[in-house]
């Protein structure tokens, strides 16, 4: 405990002072009326803070710093629209697990209930996106809620929390005798050794095992561990969205990705395995397939920090709460140095008999070959942000990733719109690395006001906009799965993208008239601060392999024309 | 009007099972957990809470003895405001005994 002066001081700079002893050194969002006296307290402090045109691109640059710093982000809003606003990037931040701190404006308690001007229960609206959320009613207990925010928000499985804060409580004026001391994460639980002897076991005794590791990994820093798990006792690695990264692409144990848009070989091992390790994975739907046909013959051991999804999908022979890289600590002395040669074959002609194919791969104006083309020319320090689409799923398969945590990207609520704020995020957060934005035209249509944004605090973003004049993902759907009734997925209006991006003041250029893509793009690399790269799809092309949405996974769509060029898994 | 049904007739003959909760009590504590029931499409028969003392409350939640029970004692035990989680044992008869005050015509109550 710090002692106060004891002097009398504002609700809000009294929130100010909370932030500060947090260690937050910047904060996103927009004023409006609910949240004046906040903002007349933040003018005076330390904090830097970034003006966004949207609360939902301050909620995704909010997102961006707490990606690439593992610590929670706050942001903030004001009441009634402002507040509603927030809302998807919150939900977005509870189902990635992502610690974000949302402080919205309230209208003066006495008004709450009475439907005045801009005034919205987004203590009632946020409850079921963020893993808890406040509304304060009088100015001491700030006092009590912030720290307690952070706690949770960095606690366990990190998540979202919202704290509501009536304009009146900003406003009062109390006197602090003593500071809280700063909210910080719980320690983990309590190991269960039984449990993870157990597991040591069945690792022991497979035959065909198969790590299944996800963004549990990631953010518990514990994929070098995964890697020497994996190594010690020869056992292939499959990832999902959130946890690509962990193992290096060219790794012979790596897997890729599993699930929809999988490679077949991946999905095929899966189904061979006879031991599914998963590791701070939450068996998605998009990762699983139709879950029970899903690894049929696994028996199946599940550790994550989060007791809630243990036995939720899938039940396992054995389940750990636990932090991943806890877990791995207490398993590894027990595991056993094994070669596998019999699996390890098998895995090899599953890879050598149903690799993944990438068209067009050599060829920078196709979109792998662009995805490709730009990852060698940004080098191996960058953060990669994508959108969500056919470019989101592209990068996920082929980016040569090389470190966990390196991919931000929208898993489980799937946001368009993600993409270019949480790279602006990234960038401030990480000023030394560079980072590129591969995003779609729709994606990009729906937080494009953020360009200002960029441009505005010059960070350091290169937007690959891959613009096939539509909703790829979409019309994919509706061509397989619908008839080929394309409806609604296709815009019929252009849009001049470089125009606009240089008419918000950014630097862009268009490959469509680059006589060199590959020099194009590395000069625009070179140029320090934002750029928009504007690449045209001419023919629109198909995300394969796919499975049908409700399908196993072993019953993929695609990819497995021989005329095209295998990668290098 | 009919008198209460001795034999309650449950939707179907799930047994049912009566959660004990201790949480804070501030408002918002009963949103979180009928927020948490909704959204993760469990079912709750019935409810009651009540104040135990200052700062605290107890709720009774009566629930399906269904296989998703130990899934719903995991959310709610994740609630920040929930203190404790405990299955009353067989034979609390409360939510029974209740059932027949509930069902009573509405003029003689």
């Amino acid at each position: 405990m710090e002692s106060g002066k004891g002097e009398k001081q504002s609700g809000a700079s009294i929130l100010v002072k909370l932030l500060e002893r947090q260690g937050i050194s910047m904060v996103a969002g927009i004023p409006g009326g609910a949240n004046l006296p906040l903002y007349d307290a933040l003018a005076t402090s330390g904090i830097r803070h970034v003006l966004t045109r949207h609360e939902q691109g301050a909620g995704f640059i909010a997102q961006g710093m707490a990606r690439v710093t593992g610590t929670p982000q706050v942001f903030l809003a004001t009441s009634g629209p402002g507040a509603t606003n927030t809302l998807t990037a919150i939900a977005d931040a509870k189902l990635d697990s992502v610690p974000i701190i949302c402080i919205t404006g309230q209208v003066p308690s006495p008004m709450i209930g009475t439907d005045a001007f801009q005034e919205v229960d987004i203590y009632g609206m946020s409850l079921p996106v963020t893993k808890h959320n406040f509304l304060v009613r009088t100015t001491e207990e700030l006092l009590e809620v912030v720290p307690e925010a952070f706690r949770i928000a960095a606690s366990g499985r990190p998540g979202p929390v919202l704290i509501d804060v009536p304009k009146d409580v900003q406003a009062a004026q109390i006197c602090v005798n003593q500071w809280p001391e700063p909210g910080q994460a719980d320690p983990y639980p309590a190991l269960d050794l039984e449990a993870i002897e157990q597991a040591a076991q069945m690792i022991n005794e497979a035959e065909r095992p198969v790590l299944y590791i996800g963004g549990g990994v990631s953010q518990s820093g514990a994929a070098s561990a995964a890697m020497c798990l994996a190594m010690r006792s020869s056992i292939p690695v499959a990832q999902t969205l959130m946890g690509l990264g962990a193992i290096p692409r060219d790794h012979i144990l790596d897997l890729g990705m599993l699930g929809m848009h999988g490679a077949r070989f991946t999905n095929y091992i899966l189904e061979e395995c006879d031991l599914l390790i998963s590791l701070g994975v939450r068996f998605d739907d998009r990762a699983t397939g139709k879950v029970e046909q899903f690894c049929p013959d696994a028996s199946i051991i599940h550790v994550d920090i989060d007791p809630g999804e243990l036995d939720k999908i899938k039940t396992a022979h054995v389940g750990v709460t636990a932090d991943a890289g806890e877990f791995l600590a207490a398993l590894m002395p027990m595991v056993e140095a094994k070669a596998r040669a019999g699996w390890l074959s098998r895995v090899a002609e599953l890879k050598a008999e149903h690799p993944f194919r990438t068209p067009g791969a050599r060829d920078p104006r196709s979109p792998y070959g662009l995805i490709l083309e730009a990852a060698k020319r940004m080098g191996e320090k960058v953060n990669v942000a994508t959108d969500v689409g056919q470019h989101q799923m592209r990068t996920a398969q082929v980016y040569p990733l090389t470190k966990p945590g390196q991919l931000l990207t929208s898993g489980g609520l799937g946001t368009m719109g993600f993409g270019l704020p949480a790279a602006i995020g990234a960038a401030l957060a990480d000023p030394d690395t560079p980072v590129l934005c591969v995003s779609g035209d729709g994606s990009l249509l729906m937080n494009i006001q953020e360009l200002a944004t960029a441009v505005e605090q010059r960070a350091n973003v290169k937007i690959l906009l891959m613009n096939n004049g539509g909703l790829g993902l979409v019309r994919q759907q509706q061509e397989l799965f619908y008839d080929n009734n394309l409806f609604a997925s296709e815009y019929t209006h252009c849009v001049d993208y470089v125009t606009i991006a240089k008419g918000f003041g950014m630097n862009a250029i268009d490959l469509a008239h680059a006589s060199d893509p590959g020099a194009a793009l590395e000069a625009a690399f070179a140029t320090p601060g934002p750029c928009l790269i504007h690449a045209p799809i001419m023919e629109p092309e198909n995300v394969y392999p796919m499975v049908p949405p409700g399908a196993a996974n072993s019953d993929m769509i695609g990819g497995e024309h021989a005329h095209s060029e295998p990668c290098t898994a | 009007m009919p008198t209460a049904n001795p034999a309650p007739h449950k939707e179907d003959q799930t047994a049912m099972v009566q959660l004990e909760l201790t949480v804070r009590n501030h408002p918002g504590v009963m949103s979180h957990v009928c927020g948490l029931f909704s959204r993760r499409a469990y079912n709750m028969e019935g409810i009651l809470c009540m104040p135990v003392q200052p700062g605290l409350s107890r709720m009774w939640l009566l629930v399906p003895e269904d296989d998703r029970l130990k899934q719903v004692v995991t959310q709610v035990s994740k609630l920040h405001d929930v203190l404790s989680v405990e299955r009353r044992g067989a034979g609390s008869d409360d939510f029974q005994q209740l059932e027949a005050f509930f069902r009573q015509p509405a003029e003689a109550v």
